[in-house]
């Protein structure tokens, strides 16, 4: 049954990143006792993704009131931009994109930094000395990526509907009344609709840090290793978010 | 056939062990004495550092058993594994340090993981294990930014911060300049009986491990080919002990990889 390996050995590796993810929430409890090393990570991987997703966030709302200011007026419903910009914002692109940006920006380096401790022997190191490299290296890099999402797409959509973003180009350049930006994304947008937000990006944060992680650690040591574990990290992560905001948006808008 | 004693430290018997279809062990016994330095030689490729890794519970054997002071390794909960790697060293051939770390926080690493020491004696601890390796001034400076030589003294640094019973040296020597294997040499002895431990060096510096070892093993093809002391080892009959001893290209490790074609048949081919 050949033609049935490829199925067989998806399976096997979801099965063994599954059981990875077992373990990595096993030790959460014990990692919290060490904060300072959840902190380390959290700057890493949230406070050097700021500057990507704040200039991300601010184009993408650009683009978005220029867009939907175009059509708007056709209607005469430009007042109405803030809306647009801010729902299409905090529903689909705030979580979406900034996991996207997140995949690639703070994925791949964790994969590549959890690989190349293994090729360098690090991790085997560790063990050695009777420290648990899950533990001390693996869970704390975990739970700064499923903290920092959530954060991360926040700013995305703060920046991205206000400050130098939709409103930058709705109300400072296309004219759009001031009061009625931000009275109508007022009306139209629930406490529903961040939470939900928040929802989605603290499932994308945790499929990409368990990614990232599953792939640093189960790299081959060598330089080859290292590189394909970053590649698929990203694209696998990528494909992720892509399915699981389907699903989670299937579920939320139903 | 072993030098077993009350004082064997490490003792290994019947070891079998195989990488897929290849069998790098295939039942050997070797016992490890406490308080001596014991050689393991052996050709590239022998599985030496696979030993080491076995020893300290990283992998498990297909058979036989293999105890540490009589506990035997791989019969043991993670968490005693774990207590059990604490009175090991292994020293890794790339010193395996952890380059986010400087050279201080990288020796006081298990001091800090596995004791509640106030800051005081851990930097007290650190410095005295630094001086030991004559590092004491490289306190400071990050893995990449000191010699091979000097990481692997630091990483000595660190396998003995805990004070354990034993450490493991994987090719301690290899692609050193003499000086820096002059200090590591110097370093090895020097510690094995300063601090009362039982050494373990992997390597295939016969010159140089023979010079320091109280015993040792000369391991290929999965088999312990000799031990003794290093005058038994150095005055062995076995026809590949010599040629590995002497360095010779040729002998009963053959200087031609097995083909199973002969060479006038390869360079016939292309004209037929």
């Amino acid at each position: 049954m050949s033609f049935l390996s490829p199925l067989t050995d998806s399976l096997r590796g979801l099965g063994r990143a599954s059981l990875f993810l077992l373990t990595i929430i096993a030790t959460i409890p014990g990692a919290f006792l060490r904060p300072r090393l959840i902190v380390q990570q959290l700057y890493s991987v949230g406070v050097l993704s700021l500057i990507i997703i704040v200039i991300s966030g601010s184009f993408i709302g650009m683009v978005l009131a220029l867009q939907g200011y175009r059509t708007l007026v056709n209607f005469g419903a430009a007042s109405s931009l803030g809306v647009l910009v801010a729902l299409s914002i905090v529903r689909e692109l705030g979580p979406v994109v900034t996991a996207l940006l997140f995949a690639g920006r703070a994925g791949s380096a964790l994969a590549a930094e959890i690989g190349l401790m293994k090729a360098t022997d690090q991790l085997s190191g560790m063990e050695m000395m009777a420290v648990d490299p899950i533990k001390r290296v693996i869970a704390p890099r975990f739970i700064a990526g499923l903290i920092a999402m959530p954060l991360l797409a926040s700013i995305f959509s703060m920046m991205a509907i206000g400050v130098a973003g939709g409103h930058a180009i709705g109300v400072e350049l296309l004219g759009v009344d001031d009061g009625s930006y931000w009275s109508q994304i007022n009306q139209a947008m629930h406490g529903r609709d961040i939470a939900d937000m928040l929802i989605k990006a603290t499932v994308f944060g945790l499929a990409i840090s368990w990614i990232a992680v599953y792939q640093g650690y189960h790299a081959a040591p060598t330089s080859e290793g290292v590189s394909r574990a970053t590649t698929s990290t990203v694209v696998v992560s990528s494909l992720a978010i892509l399915a699981l905001d389907f699903v989670l948006t299937a579920f939320m808008f139903h | 056939m072993t030098i077993a004693t009350a004082d064997t430290l490490v003792r290994v018997r019947a070891l079998r062990f195989a990488f897929g279809p290849r069998t790098i062990y295939d039942g050997i016994d070797l016992d490890i004495a406490r308080g001596k330095v014991t050689a393991i030689l052996g050709p590239s490729g022998t599985g030496k550092t696979t030993l080491l890794r076995l020893i300290g519970g990283q992998w498990k054997p297909d058979a036989g058993s293999i105890e540490f002071d009589g506990i035997d390794v791989h019969q043991q909960s993670r968490n005693a594994l774990f207590a059990l790697r604490k009175r090991m060293g292994l020293l890794f051939q790339s010193g395996a340090l952890l380059t986010d770390l400087t050279v201080f926080e990288n020796v006081a690493f298990p001091l800090r993981e596995h004791t509640r020491l106030p800051e005081s004696m851990i930097r007290d601890l650190v410095f005295m294990k630094l001086e030991a390796v004559g590092l004491r001034g490289a306190a400071n400076l990050f893995p990449e930014q000191i010699s091979g030589g000097m990481a692997r003294r630091v990483a000595l640094a660190r396998a003995i911060a805990l004070e354990p019973d034993m450490v493991m040296y994987d090719e301690p020597f290899t692609g050193q300049d003499p000086i820096s294997m002059g200090v590591l040499i110097r370093l090895i002895r020097g510690l094995n009986q300063a601090l009362g431990l039982t050494s373990v060096i992997v390597s295939h510096d016969v010159v140089e491990v023979l010079s320091i070892s109280d015993y040792a093993y000369v391991v290929s093809g999965g088999k312990v080919l000799d031990h003794g002391t290093p005058e038994a080892i150095r005055a062995s009959k076995s026809p590949l002990v010599q040629q590995f001893l002497n360095g010779e290209a040729d002998g009963p490790v053959a200087f031609h990889y097995k083909s199973a074609k002969t060479y006038a048949d390869d360079l016939m081919a292309a004209r037929a």
